[in-house]
């Protein structure tokens, strides 16, 4: 049974979820002013309003729009390849006292991770504004490549803005984008990652926005952004459900996702939300581990605050200073979380777990011995917290994981974190 | 009793300035750079060779408002060490000179410090009011009532993409002056100041009678001259700024950069007087 043909409402409407049973409060996020409870709103200069404004405006009449809902999916369906499958590891089940593991495998999507759903949205969204050019952020290079692609099929000029330490630890992902016809500028300011190259964008935006549409990666930023992204990322569930629903009969049990903004997880999540029987479980990354301070679990380890334009969870000091995170992922390494993760977590309908360094590699290696998959190291951190899951639920569960990317980019960092690589010969070196 | 800010001080100088038949200089520094003493001696300076209003601004991790010379500073300052608390005692150090003295700042610090905790310690600095530029109309109730409580002026920002609408959401809620950014654009000296400033200016006198002050893009008093034309205030930062970093950079040390300060804020307050008055002040 397609999980496509089975939306009766289509694959992005949001109004979907005002529509399921038993939605109740779920359903009203966010408010008018992007509010998902205490979180979320709109935490940006005057200068910027308008073009929010417009945006908001302009996804809420694509969305009602036939021609626009039809033209994204068929790009999703013909150009990215969904609905992704479903696949059951079997092998791994052994290893984990005996649950029973569905993988949702965004990995196989095109460009190898979730972050096409997002900008075919986005990008198709900034030629019904009538904007030509396109700026992004990127971590890991996922969201930079899936963006860069995405304007190349659709004829955009593309900026990528990319943290000068990432670019070195993703070198394989910035020749990509290069190849796709974008420019990507290393940022070289703050700390050099991620959250440095968000400030590089807005700054970007703010003096460009009459022409240019701010792709942001994950379910963060500005309202409308958290919405935005998050109702084009919907359809992992809204499939996955289907999917899982086909093959075992029942809802899953528990679903698990990693969280660097939360676009994986609010996607897999957010079509589960009204299922209250399913718990949901992300898994923020612990780095060196939550006690040692170096880490990226806004969650556990932040408090509440506003950076980017959101009210969230945010790694800070006493003085409200951004903190700097850490993690192995490049794509988990951002010092907050999306508004509504926030505001999932304060009602209690969704969890969040630390998974450190160790543990996520140590997962890699698993997935990729006992099923063949290799796994990025950001989709590893939802392994090992389903690990976990598994051994606290026992044998008879069922548990869906978001494999949100596969590991291509990451070969280069596992291949020296397990010391891979053969020493060179005698004078190969230098 | 609760300890009152300067509110009214900024009023008091525009209105003054009004009766000069000028317009009044703001002048942006950061706290903390080249050192919170040194930061103290630089705003101290310029007021004496002419800035009427001092803007303090509070060094932040993520200046996404900001162009390269403001965040450069901000980062040294952050990484000597400045802290809240420092920006706090050089409010105190400034507005001892008598001009009204705001802060500018991102709006996480002051959240963390506590909104009514950080009103309570700006009035108690002697503070006048504070700049948040991004903190929208929409958000600011719990910041509102904390500095109507402690007499601070809540100074708001409007844009050139700004809606007649929002112009009038934001100033409803502004106190002391308006704060008109020339351009879309982050903070940086430029050739020439956003030829949007003037129109902007008009629209926002359209719907209320305070004051209205340009911002960004300012570096010389030639420029000065030029917004003072149109609007009740000159706010010039990236410059001032600009003048130390450069001071520090060739090493002609601190006394050179105070040296830098004072010649340009004179340029700066020559030409807020050269223009012929704004046409608020005439009417
Ligand atoms: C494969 C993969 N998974 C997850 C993430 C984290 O982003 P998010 O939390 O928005 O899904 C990234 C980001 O680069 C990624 O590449």
């Amino acid at each position: 049974m397609s999980a496509r043909s089975a939306g009766s409402t289509g694959t992005v409407v949001p109004p979907a979820l005002a529509a399921t049973p038993g939605a109740g409060d779920w359903a009203s996020v966010p408010t008018e002013l992007g509010h998902f409870g205490r979180f979320g709103g709109r935490f940006v200069p005057e200068a910027l309003m308008a073009a929010l404004d417009e945006l908001t405006a302009a996804y809420a009449e694509a969305i009602a729009d036939p021609a626009f809902v039809a033209e994204l999916d068929g790009l999703l369906a013909s150009y990215a390849g969904r609905p992704t499958p479903v696949t059951e590891a079997r092998r791994l089940t052994e290893h984990i006292g005996g649950a029973r593991l569905l993988l949702k495998r965004e990995d196989l999507a095109h460009t190898g991770s979730h972050k096409i759903n997002n900008v075919l949205g986005q990008c198709l969204l900034t030629k019904r504004m009538g904007k030509t050019r396109v700026i992004a952020e990127t971590g890991a290079g996922q969201h930079g490549v899936a963006t860069a692609t995405a304007c190349a099929l659709l004829g955009l000029e593309c900026v990528v803005y990319m943290g000068e330490e990432d670019t070195r630890r993703q070198a394989l992902n910035v020749a990509r984008m290069r190849l796709l016809g974008a420019e990507v500028v290393p940022v070289a300011s703050g700390s050099r990652t991620l959250k440095d190259a968000i400030n590089e964008a807005l700054r970007d935006w703010v003096a460009t926005v009459e022409r240019t549409h701010y792709c942001i990666g994950s379910v963060m930023g500005p309202h409308p952004f958290p919405m935005l992204v998050r109702d084009f990322q919907r359809i992992i569930g809204v499939e996955a459900r289907e999917q899982v629903l086909a093959l075992t009969g029942k809802l899953p049990d528990a679903v698990v996702a990693c969280v660097g903004g939360g676009s994986n997880a609010m996607g897999i999540f957010h079509r589960f939300i009204p299922d209250t029987s399913v718990a949901l479980i992300g898994c923020e990354a612990g780095g060196d581990g939550l006690a040692t301070g170096r880490h990226a679990a806004a969650i556990a380890g932040g408090s509440s605050g506003v950076l980017h334009g959101m009210r969230s969870y945010f790694l800070q000091d006493d003085d409200g200073q951004t903190k700097v995170s850490h993690s192995i992922s490049a794509g988990l390494d951002y010092p907050g979380i999306g508004p509504e993760h926030a505001w999932l977590h304060d009602t209690g309908r969704a969890t969040y777990r630390v998974v450190d360094d160790t543990a996520a590699m140590d997962a890699l290696a698993l997935v990729a011995r006992t099923e063949g998959i290799l796994v990025a190291i950001e989709s590893a951190h939802a392994f090992a917290g389903a690990f976990e899951v598994a051994r606290e639920l026992g044998p008879e569960a069922t548990i869906l994981v978001n494999c949100s990317g596969r590991g291509d980019k990451d070969v280069d960092t596992a291949a020296r974190w397990f010391d891979l690589l053969d020493a060179p010969a005698d004078g190969e070196a230098g | 009793m609760v300890v009152q800010g300067t509110r009214g001080r900024l009023a008091d100088s525009f209105a003054a300035a009004r009766k000069e038949g000028r317009s009044v200089l703001v002048g942006y520094l950061p706290a903390g750079y080249p050192t919170v003493d040194g930061a103290i001696a630089a705003m101290r300076a310029m007021v004496e060779a002419g800035v009427d209003v001092v803007e303090v601004g509070l060094p932040y991790s993520d200046p996404t408002m900001d162009g390269p010379v403001i965040q450069d500073a901000a980062d040294a300052a952050l990484r000597g060490g400045v802290s809240t608390a420092d920006v706090l005692r050089t409010v105190e150090a400034v507005a001892d000179t008598g001009a009204p003295t705001l802060v500018m700042t991102y709006w996480n610090p002051v959240e963390r410090h506590g909104v009514e905790r950080f009103a309570a310690d700006l009035a108690a600095a002697g503070g006048a009011g504070v700049i948040t530029p991004d903190l929208p109309p929409e958000e600011a109730g719990p910041w509102l009532d904390a500095a109507g409580a402690h007499g601070l002026d809540p100074v708001f920002l409007v844009a050139p993409s700004s809606t007649d609408e929002r112009i009038r959401l934001v100033t409803s809620i502004t106190g002391g002056f308006v704060y008109a950014a020339s351009l879309m654009g982050v903070t940086g000296a430029r050739q020439s100041v956003g030829a949007a400033a003037e129109g902007l200016v008009e629209r926002v006198r359209a719907v209320t009678d305070l004051p209205v002050a340009v911002g960004l893009g300012v570096r010389d008093g030639g420029q000065a001259a030029t917004v003072a034309a149109f609007a009740d205030g000159v706010i010039v930062g990236s410059a001032l700024v600009a003048a130390l970093l450069e001071a520090e950079r060739a090493g002609t040390g601190r006394e050179a950069g105070l040296a830098a300060i004072r010649v340009l804020a004179a340029d700066l307050a020559a030409g807020v007087r050269a223009a012929p008055a704004p046409a608020a002040a005439t009417s």
